[in-house]
């Protein structure tokens, strides 16, 4: 039989089945496929806080949204084209999210009694598919038996029904793999090395793998199947990587680059533990990390070993900042440079561990006691952490000073293409250690003595010396209370209070002096309207931002990488538009910065439902806006004319 | 002198064997900071400066290469006064820091200086902590059973029923045993001394800076403000020969005038007791072991500090034993990555992020 194949130029599926069904995995192997051919392509893992939820039910459903392209693409998808559910759950649960006319390839080895009520389905809705009434009337749907397959197909192997029914994940991923023409030998190797001491097991999902592949090819269920191209890409070398991966990596060559020896004192917690599990594994770097007794434990150690010399690293998320603050404040007073990484998850609390959010903002901003201004940097897509990271690192190293990064659940284990970064594009940066005495005290006899004076500072950065222990003749202590401007010693005169306060801040505020001027995306020229946004809502932003030209309407874009300070130039490009929106994944904590330090009357589009923020309900704001702004009626139905002219 | 041959012991490495030294000979007036202090007068933690002033040059490090860490409180303010590096850090987190400083250099001779409130109220977790994993590093607990520097309240040490601002009907917490809880943490050295009693701590100190891996000493110290007298029964030259037992290890756990007290197991709890001497034969009483792996004994010899007014408590070196410590075994980790990962780091940079499944656009 021959089988027609249709080209598409883009297609978001998701993968879903119960949490202990291997979906993670399902989609990354997906994912790389798709990466490794070729496509433009974002992630979106779902899961939920519990290892295993109870089996077959809603709030055990976990899922995995890949969205590939022949083109550059921003967002993993508003709604699934393709979904793949492994059970009644994992179909009601996404049923929502569908369009019309998506397709649904659905496992029908757990449609039966127990499990339908469970997933609090009265009647099994895959009854009557194709009749007046069926309640997936609008859909496209395949019930084929994966599970009875795949048992079925790895048989040989002489393994439990159990064991052998577990491999019906990598049985759908090969289906999905014919049907989107995905190259399969980076999976076989994936597995040939991930099951290499358990050889049946391995054969096993290999045979699965090449079972649902030759299922899709021989079957009459699917007659169609697709093909994506390559997105065109700038030359260069790619990988497809998640943001805690590539955060990980930012900080082992923050080490490389600076020369110091990373430090990481961490406390496992959701979103953030992959960092660390990742740079325990690169000691040859002379990478040590420190699974410390608490959050504070985590912090403390990284102060002690900047203190040292080291480049010292915290992670975890906000409940984890939380706790730290004091010890941040100490950083600050101490002017020691400290990275603390903030992965950002819905909060308050507990709140939502393995949801995105982006309401530590605030927290990052102001969450100390006393006047204790710290830098944060944001990453605005997977990517993208890893030079956040260095530049974090920058920041820390030449201003002395703690600073916060901002990343969030999404970024964390989403992915994209990378293009792998020339090592020397990177920047270098100089630890500048102090070796020397640095004041000449006159005393009252007139005779002169060499001393180290730990704050005296740099007249241009402000930062204060970095001498460490084992430097002879600058020995010195530093500590929480409030230093004497220069020598350092303990003051609680006034005057000099006042000068402290206002010096921290100014060396914060100097660092503005070394940012780029900022990136002002306005292809017309002619907005009136201007989006502003940090951090993981750059896609969103930028795809809400596309969808809006294509239909003939202008709008800017100006992405913020730096939160504290604000780059220089932004006042300037604010006072520009006539008005200014800031969608954020929290109740609108940049809106009330921009609108205290600039006075403009920003206007949230605000959204904290644990999801990222969907590029089309973005794009009706901005529409509406647009609308508000010039006076006219906005459609934003694309315009043939104006898509060609975005392009 | 050197620390690493008063070892009393075949160890592994001295605690200060990878510090660098100094070949000239040091004063306690380099170890001096210009620093007025401003403890109330009277305060113990004089005494303690000035001991650990004088004795610091006898270890024969670089100065440099010394550093000490605080929390907050009155004993706190210490690294301010010693001309060395120091931090006077947060309440109750100066052992996490330390580790991070012990952890991150092999060659500095790490101090911590906490009181009763700091390490084990607020900062309980970290002690505790810092003498699971054995770290390299000297943790000085000065104990006044008081808060000083908050101006009086009661601590974690403070014997139940206290009368302070806080407690006027009289505190109600049961106190921790410094000691005990040290040992239950299976410190690898844990010891106690009293900051009048020059010679016994310096001494103590010295061991406690040769022990390699977390040395935990807690030091009595009479606030004169607040808790004045706390310790009279073993100051008091009418009072202490029945308060003070003397702990040395390798011989028999004697006190009383003219050694006329002992201990002995008692049978009936698994623990110590204290006799008379004379009524058991001086071949029954327990001969100290300090070294003793099983820390069993010692916790046992701790429990006979009283919890109420201190009238009778064991003094000295409790437990000092040979365990892994937590700082040379991550250097340890570090270097063998390193050794089986040659080349330069910025190569092995580029091989680390260029890894994976990769394509090429050309």
């Amino acid at each position: 039989m021959s089988k027609q194949v249709k080209q598409l130029d883009r297609v978001i599926i998701r993968f879903a089945g119960d949490s202990g069904d291997g979906m993670q995995l399902t989609g990354d192997r997906f994912t790389q496929e798709s990466a490794v051919f070729g496509n433009d392509l974002v992630t979106l893992p779902n899961f939920p806080a519990e290892i295993r939820a109870p089996q077959g039910t809603l709030p055990g459903v976990s899922s995995f949204q890949v969205h590939f392209a022949d083109h550059d693409i921003l967002t993993a998808g508003d709604a699934p084209d393709v979904l793949v559910a492994m059970n009644p759950a994992a179909l009601k649960a996404n049923l929502g999210d569908l369009p019309k006319g998506a397709t649904i390839i659905v496992d029908t080895h757990d449609f039966t009694g127990r499990n339908l009520i469970k997933a609090g389905y009265a009647d099994n809705p895959l009854d009557g598919l194709g009749e007046p009434g069926s309640p997936l009337g609008e859909f496209f749907v395949h019930p084929v038996d994966l599970t009875g397959m795949t048992v079925e197909a790895v048989k040989e192997f002489g393994l439990s029904r159990k064991d052998a029914a577990r491999a019906k994940n990598m049985f759908a991923l090969g289906l999905l793999s014919w049907m989107y023409g995905r190259p399969i030998e980076s999976t076989i190797t994936f597995l040939e090395k991930r099951f290499a001491k358990v050889a049946d097991i391995r054969d096993a999902n290999i045979t699965a793998f090449k079972a649902g592949w030759n299922f899709g090819e021989t079957t009459e269920t699917f007659v169609v199947s697709y093909e994506i191209k390559p997105a065109p890409m700038s030359a260069g070398t790619y990988r497809n990587i998640t943001g805690n991966l590539a955060l990980s990596y930012g900080l082992v060559a923050a080490g490389v680059q600076s020369g110091l020896p990373v430090f990481l004192g961490s406390y496992p917690i959701t979103p953030a533990s992959d960092i660390l599990h990742e740079l325990s594994k690169h000691k040859a770097f002379g990478v040590t990390t420190l699974q410390a007794e608490d959050e504070i434990a985590g912090v403390g150690a990284a102060i002690g070993a900047s203190f040292a010399g080291s480049l010292g690293v915290t992670t975890t998320s906000g409940p984890g900042i939380a706790l730290k603050s004091e010890a941040i404040g100490l950083a600050v007073m101490t002017e020691l440079p400290l990275l603390v990484i903030d992965v950002q998850r819905g909060g308050p609390s507990t709140g939502l561990p393995t949801k995105t959010e982006q309401a530590d903002l605030l927290q990052a901003m102001f969450g100390r006691n006393g006047e204790a201004p710290v830098p944060i940097v944001a990453p605005q897509s997977p990517g993208d952490c890893f030079s956040a990271a260095l530049e974090a690192a920058r920041i820390a190293i030449t201003y002395r000073t703690p600073v916060m990064l901002l990343s969030d659940g999404y970024l964390a284990n989403g992915s994209e293409p990378w293009r792998i970064p020339e090592l020397a594009d990177l920047p270098v940066i100089d630890p500048n250690f102090a070796t020397e005495r640095n004041k000449t005290v006159v005393a009252k006899d007139g005779t002169e003595t060499e001393e180290y004076w730990p704050y005296l500072r740099d007249e241009e950065t402000l930062a204060r010396p970095w001498a460490i222990p084992g430097t002879p003749g600058l020995e010195h202590r530093i500590g929480g209370l409030e230093k004497g401007e220069g020598h350092g010693n303990i003051s609680y005169d006034p005057a000099n209070h006042d000068f402290m306060v206002r010096t921290r801040q100014a060396k914060v505020d100097r660092i503005a002096d070394s940012l780029p001027p900022l990136v002002v995306d306005d292809p017309s020229g002619e907005a009136n309207v201007l989006v502003l946004g940090w951090g993981s809502t750059y896609g969103p932003i930028g795809a809400g931002c596309r969808r809006v030209r294509k239909a003939g309407y202008h709008v800017a874009q100006v992405h913020l990488r730096h939160l504290n300070p604000f780059p220089k130039d932004l006042g300037e490009i604010l006072s520009r538009y006539d008005k200014v929106l800031v969608p954020e994944m929290n109740l609108g904590q940049l809106s009330l910065l921009i609108r205290g330090k600039y006075l403009v009357d920003a206007i949230g589009y605000n959204q904290v439902n644990g999801m990222p923020i969907k590029a089309a309900e973005l794009a009706e704001a901005i529409g509406n806006l647009v609308a508000e702004a010039e006076g006219v009626t906005v459609d934003l139905t694309p315009d043939p004319i104006a898509e060609e002219a975005s392009k | 002198m050197s620390t690493t041959e008063k070892l009393p012991f075949p160890g592994l490495r001295s605690g200060v064997e990878l510090v660098p030294t100094n070949d000239q000979p040091q004063t306690g007036k380099e170890y001096t900071s210009d620093q007025e202090v401003r403890w109330c007068p009277g305060c113990g933690d004089y005494a303690v400066l000035k001991a650990v002033q004088g004795f610091l040059p006898e270890l024969g490090l670089r100065r440099e290469n010394i550093v000490f860490v605080s929390g907050i409180g009155c004993s706190s303010r210490f690294p301010y006064y010693l001309d060395t590096y120091g931090m006077h850090s947060i309440h109750g987190r100066a052992p996490s820091i330390a580790t991070g400083i012990a952890t991150a250099r092999e060659d500095l001779s790490v101090w911590v200086v906490t009181g009763d409130g700091d390490a084990l109220s607020i900062g309980g977790n970290h002690l505790i902590h810092a003498l699971r994993r054995n770290v390299n590093m000297t943790i000085l607990l000065f104990n006044n059973r008081i808060y000083g520097l908050t101006k009086g309240q009661y601590s974690p040490t403070s014997e139940a029923g206290k009368i302070t601002k806080s407690t006027p009907m009289g505190s109600l917490d049961h106190p921790f045993n410094p000691v005990s809880l040290a040992l239950g943490a299976e410190g690898s050295f844990v010891a106690r001394t009293i900051d009048s009693d020059r010679k016994h701590l310096t001494a103590v100190l010295s061991a406690a800076a040769a022990h390699r891996g977390t040395s935990f000493v807690e030091i009595y110290q009479n606030c004169p403000i607040f808790n004045d007298g706390a310790f009279d029964a073993i100051k008091n030259n009418d009072t202490k020969a029945d308060a003070i037992i003397p702990l040395v290890h390798g011989e028999p756990i004697r006190f009383g005038v003219e050694g006329s007290k002992g201990l002995i197991r008692d049978s009936e709890t698994g623990g110590v007791k204290v006799v008379e001497v004379a009524d058991v034969g001086p071949d029954a009483i327990l001969v100290h072991n300090a070294y003793n792996p099983d820390p069993t004994t010692a916790f046992a010899i701790s429990r006979l500090t009283d919890s109420g007014y201190l009238n009778q408590s064991p003094i000295g070196i409790f437990r000092q034993v040979e365990r892994p410590t937590y700082d040379d075994g991550a250097r340890a980790q570090i270097a063998t990555a390193r050794d089986a990962a040659p080349g330069e780091p910025i190569d092995r940079l580029a091989a680390l992020i260029g890894g994976g499944d990769t394509w090429t656009v050309v």
